[in-house]
C-alpha cells in the first residue's frame, strides 16, 4: 500500500489541514482568521520568490527566455481576455443572478484567476522531479506573470470606475505594462549591484553577511511594491544580480547561512500559506453560483489548453530543440492557480464589486481544483507519458571544460560567420563583465579569479569534505577511485613527503602564534558556557584514539593522491575559507601516549583572523619552497577529521610519527610555550614522548 | 540561384547536407569577404576577423578549419588552403539537428559533431587526446588571464584526466597506464548534450559583420 505522501502532494494535505483547523476553529464558536492580503505580499510571498531567483539556474533559464516570456506575457493575456469574454457571455446569458456584473468586472475576474501561480507550481513540481527543460518552462512562466498580473489587475479595476474608456487609456495600459516590469526589474538590478557592493566589504564582520542579502532584496521588493511596480520582478532580478558577485565574497558559512535561511524561510511560509488558504475557505463568505463556477473552471482549462498549442506552435519556429506534445501536455496541465489569485480577488474592494463573494468562491474552487485535481495526478501522468525525469549527476571538471570549450568554439564560429547571434553577445557581456563589473564588485583577488578555477577550487573543496565524512574506510565515494597520478603520467615521481625547511626566526614564529592561539583557547575553557561543548577529555578521547589513527593514515595516503592544490603566492580567499571552514584541526595520537587528553577548541574563537595570518603566512614567507607545496598545505590543514563523539567538537592531537615532516611538525607545536608558572594546564599540550 | 559567382558542380552536391540555398548565398557573401575575392582561404585571412582575437582557442578553431580529417579530405595532415566547398564542409558540422531524422541519422549526426569537438582537442592526430594535449586546451582556455600559473592549469587538466581515467577504466591498479581518452571515451566523459548545442542560427541573414 502506498503511503500517503506519495500519492497526494504536500500542498493538498496542507489545504486539508487547514480545512481542519478551520473547521475546528469555527465548530468552537471563533472566527476563524482569513489570508489578510496585506499579510500574504508582504510576509508570506517574498521568502519563497527570493529562494527561487537566488538560486535560479541562470544557464537554462536565459537560454529559455525568449519561450518563457512570450508564455508569460502572451499567455497570461490570451488566458485572461478569453476568460474574461466568455464570462462576460456567460453572464449575459446566466440569467438575473448574472446579469448585472459588466464586461470590465469580468475581464478583471478574469486577469485574477488567469496567472499561474509560482508557489503552486512550486510545491507540485519539485516533488515530481521532471526534466530541467519543462521546469523551467513552467516556473520561470510563473514568475514573469507576475508584471502581466499587475498592470492588468490595476487597469481593470481603475477602468471599471471609469464612465468611459478610451483608446487613450488603452494605449496608456500597455505603455504601463513595460513600465510595470522594466521597472520592477531596474528597481531590482539597482539593489542588487548595491548588495554586492556591500558584500565586498564584510571581510571583517562575517556574521552580517547574509542579513545584507536578505534586508536588500526585502528592500527591493518593497520598493518595487511602493511605486506599484512588479515585485516579483524585482526581487528575482535583485537575486539573480547579487548572487555571482556576493557569492564570491562572503565567507563558506554565510554562504550556508544563507541557503539554508532560505530554504527555511520559503518552506515556512509555503506551509501557512496553504494552511491559511484552507482556513480561509472556511472562514469567508460564499456565494454559490453553479453556472459562473463551473464555467470558470471549465474555461480556464480551455484557455490554458488552447494557449499552450498555439503558443508553442508559434515558438516552435524558432527553437532548435523543439517542444513535443508530451512537453506541451506537462507545460497546459502544469498550469496552476493558487494563493495570488485569492489574495488578489481579496483585495477587491467590496463597494465597487459586489459580487466579490462569488469571485472568491469561484477563486478557491479553481485553486482547490487545479491543486487537488492536477496537482495529484500530474505524477502518475508523468510516469505514465514517460516524461524524461531531471538527471541527478554531479557536475564534473571534465564537463565544465567541456561546456567552456563549445562556449568558445560557438562564439569563434559565429564571428567567422559574420553573424552576431546569441554567442556573441552573451561573450561580450562576459568580457564586460570581467573587465568593468567584478573589478568593483568583488574584494581582492576574487575579482580575476576565472571562472574555470573557482569551479575546481569549489570541487576540490566539496571532493575534500566528502572524503572526511565518508570516513575513510571502506566508504570511498565512488567518484574518487584508486587512479592516481602515476597511472596518467608514469613519468612523474612520487613527491617527496618532506617538509620544506623553515627558517629559525620563521619556526620561531610559527609557535609563537599556536602559542597564543592555543593560550587564548585555554583561558576560554575555564570559564564553564553551556554552548561549549567540551567532553571528559580523558574518558571519550581514548576509546576513539585508535580507529583515528588509521584512518588517518588512511586519509593521509589518499589526499596524497588526489588533491593536487596549485600553489597560489597570494592566497585566495576560497582556499583559506577551506581551512578555516575545515575546523577540526586534528593530529594523530603518537603510540605511546597513553594519557593523553584531548583539548578542545571553540570553533568560533576569536582568533581566527589570526590563524588566516598563520596560513596565508605560510606560501609567502617561505621563498624558497619547492614546487610541490601542497604537502606543507596537507601538513598544516587538510588532515581533517570529523569529530567522532558528540562532546570532542575539534581534537588536537600530535600527528603520526612515520614521516619526518610529521615529526618536525610535532616539534613546532609541541614547544611548551612560555607560561611554566600554569603546570596544571600547560601539561595537556605538550605531547608525551617528544 | 541569383549567386555572384558560379557554382561549382561540387556544391550542390552540398545541398544534399541541408543547409539551404540562403544560407549557402549568405555563407558565400562572407567567404568572399574574408577571402579578398580569392578562391581559396589561407590561415592568414582569419587574422582579419575583429572579433575572433578576444577568443582564446582562436588557434584551434582556425586549425581545425584546415584539418584534413574534418575536410573528409585525408585521416591526418593539414591543407594550406581551402575553397569555398571546404568552407561549407566545416560549416556543415553546426547545422542544428532537424525534426524529421530517424535514430540512425541522428545518432550519425551526433557522432559527426563530436569527432569534430574531438579532433579540435586531439592535435597530434594520432586518436587519443594525451595528458600533454589536454593540459594544452585548458592553459589555452585559460589564456585570457595573463597573471596565472602554469600550475594552476596543470592541475586542473590532471585531476580532469584522473576523472576521465576513473570514469572509462575504473579502478586502476598503480602499475597501469592510462594512454589517452580515445573517442569512445570521449562520448562518455564528455559534454553528452554538446551535440545539441552544437550549432549556430543563420536565422538574420542581414547582419554581416565587417572584415578589415
Amino acid at each position: 500500500i502506498p503511503s500517503v505522501s506519495s500519492i497526494v502532494p504536500e500542498s493538498c494535505l496542507l489545504i486539508v489541514v487547514g480545512l481542519l483547523v478551520g473547521g475546528l476553529i469555527k465548530g468552537v464558536g471563533e472566527k476563524p482568521p482569513i489570508l489578510k492580503s496585506d499579510i500574504f505580499f508582504l510576509f508570506l510571498l517574498p521568502p519563497i520568490i527570493l529562494d527561487a531567483g537566488y538560486f535560479l539556474p541562470l544557464r537554462q533559464f536565459t537560454e529559455n527566455l525568449g519561450t518563457i516570456l512570450i508564455f508569460a506575457v502572451v499567455g497570461t493575456l490570451w488566458n485572461a481576455f478569453f476568460l474574461g469574454g466568455l464570462m462576460y457571455a456567460v453572464c449575459q446569458l446566466g440569467g438575473p443572478g448574472l446579469n448585472h456584473i459588466g464586461l470590465l468586472a469580468n475581464l478583471l475576474f478574469g486577469s485574477i484567476i488567469s496567472a499561474v501561480d509560482p508557489v503552486a507550481v512550486l510545491a507540485v513540481f519539485e516533488e515530481i522531479h521532471i526534466n530541467e527543460l519543462l521546469h523551467i518552462l513552467v516556473f520561470g512562466e510563473s514568475l514573469l506573470n507576475d508584471a502581466v498580473t499587475v498592470v492588468l489587475y490595476h487597469l481593470f479595476e481603475e477602468f471599471a470606475n471609469f464612465e468611459q474608456v478610451t483608446i487613450l487609456d488603452i494605449i496608456l495600459g500597455f505603455l504601463s505594462f513595460f513600465v510595470v516590469s522594466l521597472g520592477g526589474v531596474l528597481v531590482g538590478v539597482i539593489y542588487g549591484l548595491i548588495a554586492a557592493f556591500t558584500s565586498r566589504f564584510t571581510s571583517h564582520i562575517r556574521v552580517i553577511e547574509p542579513l545584507f542579502v536578505f534586508l536588500y532584496s526585502y528592500m527591493a521588493y518593497l520598493s518595487a511594491e511602493l511605486f506599484h511596480l512588479s515585485g516579483i520582478m524585482a526581487l528575482i532580478a535583485a537575486g539573480v544580480v547579487m548572487r555571482p558577485y556576493v557569492e564570491a565574497n562572503i565567507s563558506h558559512k554565510s554562504h550556508t547561512t544563507i541557503k539554508y535561511f532560505l530554504k527555511m524561510w520559503s518552506s515556512v511560509s509555503e506551509t501557512l500559506i496553504f494552511i491559511f488558504l484552507g482556513v480561509s475557505t472556511v472562514a469567508g463568505h460564499h456565494y454559490w453560483n453553479w453556472t459562473f463556477v463551473i464555467s470558470t473552471l471549465f474555461f480556464c482549462l480551455v484557455a490554458r489548453v488552447l494557449g499552450v498549442l498555439v503558443l508553442t506552435w508559434f515558438i516552435n519556429k524558432f527553437r532548435i530543440v523543439k517542444l513535443t506534445p508530451k512537453d506541451q501536455f506537462i507545460i497546459a496541465y502544469g498550469g496552476l492557480r493558487g494563493a495570488i489569485a485569492f489574495s488578489l480577488g481579496y483585495l477587491l474592494d467590496y463597494k465597487h464589486f459586489g459580487m466579490r463573494d462569488m469571485f472568491l468562491t469561484a477563486i478557491i474552487t479553481v485553486i482547490f481544483f487545479t491543486v487537488f485535481v492536477q496537482g495529484m495526478t500530474i505524477r502518475p501522468l508523468v510516469d505514465l507519458l514517460a516524461v524524461k525525469k531531471k538527471q541527478e549527476t554531479k557536475r564534473s571538471i571534465n564537463e565544465e571544460i567541456h561546456t567552456q570549450f563549445l562556449d568558445h568554439l560557438l562564439t569563434g564560429i559565429e564571428d567567422i560567420c559574420g553573424h552576431y547571434g546569441h554567442h556573441h553577445w552573451k561573450d561580450k557581456l562576459n568580457r564586460f563583465n570581467k573587465k568593468y563589473v567584478k573589478k568593483c564588485l568583488i574584494a581582492g583577488e576574487r575579482s580575476k579569479e576565472p571562472q574555470l578555477i573557482a569551479f575546481y577550487h569549489k570541487m576540490e573543496m566539496k571532493q575534500a569534505i566528502e572524503l572526511v565524512e565518508s570516513g575513510g574506510i571502506g566508504k570511498i565515494p565512488s567518484a574518487v577511485s584508486t587512479v592516481s597520478i602515476q597511472n596518467i603520467n608514469p613519468r612523474t615521481l612520487p613527491l617527496e613527503r618532506v617538509l620544506p625547511a623553515l627558517s629559525k626566526d620563521k619556526e620561531e614564529e610559527i609557535r609563537k602564534i599556536l602559542r597564543t592561539n592555543l593560550q587564548k583557547t585555554r583561558q576560554r575553557l575555564r570559564s564553564y558556557n553551556r554552548h561549549t561543548l567540551v567532553a571528559d577529555p580523558y574518558e571519550e578521547a581514548w576509546n576513539q584514539m585508535l580507529l583515528r589513527r588509521q584512518k588517518a593514515r588512511q586519509l593521509e595516503q589518499k589526499m596524497n593522491n588526489y588533491l593536487t592544490v596549485p600553489v597560489h603566492r597570494v592566497d585566495s580567499p576560497t582556499m583559506s575559507r577551506a581551512r578555516i571552514g575545515s575546523d577540526p584541526l586534528a593530529y594523530e595520537p603518537k603510540e605511546d601516549s597513553e594519557n593523553l587528553p584531548i583539548i578542545t577548541i571553540d570553533p568560533a574563537s576569536p582568533q581566527s583572523p589570526e590563524s588566516v595570518d598563520l596560513m596565508s603566512e605560510e606560501p609567502k614567507g617561505c621563498s624558497g619552497l619547492p614546487p610541490s607545496p601542497e604537502e606543507d598545505e596537507e601538513g598544516l590543514v587538510m588532515r581533517v577529521k570529523e569529530p567522532s563523539s558528540p562532546g570532542t567538537d575539534d581534537v588536537f592531537t600530535p600527528g603520526t610519527s612515520d614521516s619526518p615532516s610529521n615529526q618536525r611538525m610535532l616539534r613546532c607545536l609541541s614547544d611548551p610555550g612560555p607560561r611554566p608558572e600554569e603546570p596544571e594546564e600547560g601539561e595537556p599540550f605538550i605531547p608525551k614522548g617528544q | 540561384p541569383g549567386l555572384p559567382w558560379p557554382i561549382p558542380a561540387p556544391v550542390t552536391s552540398l545541398l544534399s547536407l541541408a543547409v539551404t540555398s540562403e544560407q549557402i548565398e549568405h555563407l558565400h557573401r562572407r567567404f568572399k569577404q574574408l577571402s579578398q575575392d580569392q578562391l581559396t582561404i589561407r590561415k592568414e585571412n582569419f587574422d582579419s576577423i575583429p572579433d575572433l582575437e578576444f577568443n582564446p582557442i582562436r588557434g584551434k578553431i582556425v586549425h581545425a578549419f584546415f584539418d584534413k580529417r574534418n575536410l573528409r579530405q585525408a585521416s591526418d595532415g593539414l591543407a594550406d588552403e581551402i575553397n569555398f566547398e571546404d568552407f561549407l564542409t566545416i560549416m556543415s558540422y553546426f547545422r542544428p539537428i532537424e525534426m524529421n531524422m530517424d535514430e540512425e541519422q541522428l545518432d550519425r549526426f551526433r557522432k559527426e559533431k563530436l569527432k569534430f569537438l574531438f579532433h579540435m582537442y586531439d592535435s597530434d592526430h594520432d586518436g587519443k587526446i594525451t595528458l600533454q594535449e589536454y593540459r594544452n586546451v585548458v592553459e589555452e582556455l585559460l589564456s585570457g588571464n595573463p597573471h596565472l600559473e602554469k600550475e594552476s592549469a596543470r592541475s586542473i587538466a590532471d585531476g580532469a584526466m584522473m576523472e576521465a581515467a576513473s570514469i572509462c577504466v575504473g579502478q586502476m591498479g598503480p602499475d597501469q597506464v592510462y594512454e589517452g581518452i580515445t573517442f569512445e571515451d570521449f562520448l562518455k566523459v564528455g559534454d553528452v548534450s554538446a551535440h545539441t548545442k552544437m550549432h549556430v542560427r543563420f536565422l538574420n541573414v542581414d547582419t554581416i559583420a565587417h572584415c578589415y
